[in-house]
């Protein structure tokens, strides 16, 4: 019982030490983000179309998710 | 376990996790994050391929509220004409149909925080989806590292169409239901170089079939022949995929990526997905080529021909379900018209992208081979024809603005 609480709050304990990781000092610096910062780097620069592509694979192979999108309908008999 | 010290467990237990939750929440407030920017965007798409023409419009608009509130909606048609290989095959016509789908989304920011609801609503005279999203995603590490996490609920409705009459039969509706959980986590590797690591679980239950497609098997009264049957799928599918990403900034102002997913499911497909991709500004243009690859194997209750009728539980023909692999190749230009902006506008982009997919399938034949007649030098066989491919033209033609 006593040994529950413990492993309970050791787990708490060891949580706001990681998240006191939000403080650490980050290796790439704020001031080093300038390429990172350009819209070429942006992993989905046009929502609009990243979704429209995805649905165009979607509906045409039997892999879905982990591409970042959701919706329905298929269009596709 | 007695009354008194199951009380005094769930008693400590819930301390113990208050404890926990509040330290999860404590550095939430620590630090702001940002929401994205205020953007329009109104595109045209065009897919032409395997006798299917898919176009219509689709308007995306994005704004935020005193840095905290963001509302998004998006408006989507397609406007649908096909003779497909499969209508071809079950002795339909050319038919034609629409479906319109708009999305509605909200966001709220809370120090590092972003919470983010959406609703999706897809119609089509045979077919209906809703699917409601709630998603969650955190900064850490001096924003070094984002992790989202994300639930749907999707409901949607199965109807069936009569081919000759094109009226929709009154005695069929099904019902779907989809639950999808989702995971990520982006990280800020180097100045040059960021990565994300997706993984999404989706699971349906209810008529999975679409309920036009048949099976075929070998005519019992002339083997050369086939003869069709209404396809049997399992009521349940459980899928399961994994991605990493990449991006990395050149040494000369220029972008090259790479992507890779691995998909597995309970009906016996495994999947892979391999991306790559390079985008090169030149002054006011953004230049980008990229090249997809994916191939699959079949599902467990695939056959592109079947012995006979009802030879299994389960009987499936659809191509979509078969060892198959699509390569595609993508070239796009990105022309900034407003470097400088105009009103209250900041920034505006004309663009167009054109996708070239190529469809090669393993196991799934030309079916249209044997049902020419006996005597035409071209027929073959059922069971021997040509195996099936087709190319596909993707067009994007799309305008934004950010205000």
């Amino acid at each position: 019982m006593k040994a529950v609480g413990c492993r309970l709050w050791a787990v708490a304990g060891a949580t706001l030490l990681l998240t006191g990781c939000g403080n650490i000092e980050p290796w790439v610096k704020p001031y080093e983000r300038q390429a990172l910062a350009d819209p070429i780097m942006s992993f989905d620069a046009n929502p609009v179309s990243t979704a429209y592509l995805d649905h165009v694979f979607d509906a045409r192979e039997g892999a879905r998710g982990a591409n970042g999108s959701s919706g329905g309908g298929c269009g596709c008999n | 376990m007695t009354k008194a010290w199951g009380v005094e467990l769930r008693a400590r237990a819930s301390t113990s996790w208050l404890g926990l939750v509040l330290a999860l929440l404590l550095p939430v407030a620590s630090f702001a994050g940002v929401l994205g920017d205020d953007r329009a965007d109104a595109l045209y798409h065009r897919y032409e391929g395997g006798g299917v023409t898919i176009h219509g419009p689709s308007v995306l608009v994005r704004k935020k509220f005193a840095e905290k509130y963001a509302l998004s909606a998006n408006y989507y048609q397609d406007m649908v004409t096909s003779a497909s290989i499969d209508v071809e095959v079950s002795g339909a016509s050319e038919y034609k149909e629409e479906r319109t789908q708009y999305s509605v989304g909200a966001e709220y920011l809370r120090g590092k925080t972003t919470y983010n609801l959406n609703y999706t609503n897809s119609k089509e005279n045979d077919y209906q989806a809703e699917t409601s999203t709630f998603g969650i995603s955190q900064d850490l590490f001096g924003d070094l590292t984002t992790i989202t996490m994300g639930f749907s609920r999707g409901k949607d409705v199965v109807r069936r169409r009569d081919t000759t009459t094109d009226q929709i039969d009154p005695t069929f509706k099904e019902p779907i239901d989809r639950w999808s959980y989702r995971v990520g986590v982006s990280q800020i590797l180097t100045k040059s170089l960021i990565t994300s690591f997706q993984l999404e679980v989706i699971t349906d239950e209810g008529f999975l079939n679409n309920p036009y497609r048949s099976y075929r098997f070998v005519n019992p009264s002339d083997d050369r022949l086939f003869a069709l049957a209404s396809e049997v799928y399992p009521r349940t599918r459980t899928s399961n995929a994994v991605a990493v990403n990449g991006r990395y900034y050149l040494p000369y102002r220029a972008a090259i990526h790479g992507g890779y997913r691995f998909f597995t499911d309970t009906w016996g497909i495994d999947a892979n997905t391999f991306e790559l991709g390079y985008t090169h500004p030149m002054g006011p243009w953004t230049f980008e080529v990229g090249y997809r690859y994916y191939s699959q194997g079949n599902a467990d209750f695939y056959s592109d021909l079947f012995e006979r009728p009802n030879q299994q539980n389960f009987l499936a023909r659809d191509k979509e379900l078969s060892t198959f692999t699509s390569q595609a190749l993508s070239v796009g230009a990105t022309y900034d018209f407003l470097p400088n902006g105009w009103r209250f506008i900041k920034k505006g982009t004309l663009n167009i992208f054109y996708d070239r997919i190529e469809f090669d399938y393993e196991d799934f034949r030309d079916a249209r081979f044997s049902l020419l007649p006996a005597s035409d030098p071209n027929f073959h066989p059922a069971g021997t024809e040509p195996l099936y491919a087709f190319g596909a033209n993707v067009i994007q033609a799309f305008v934004s603005v950010w205000f």
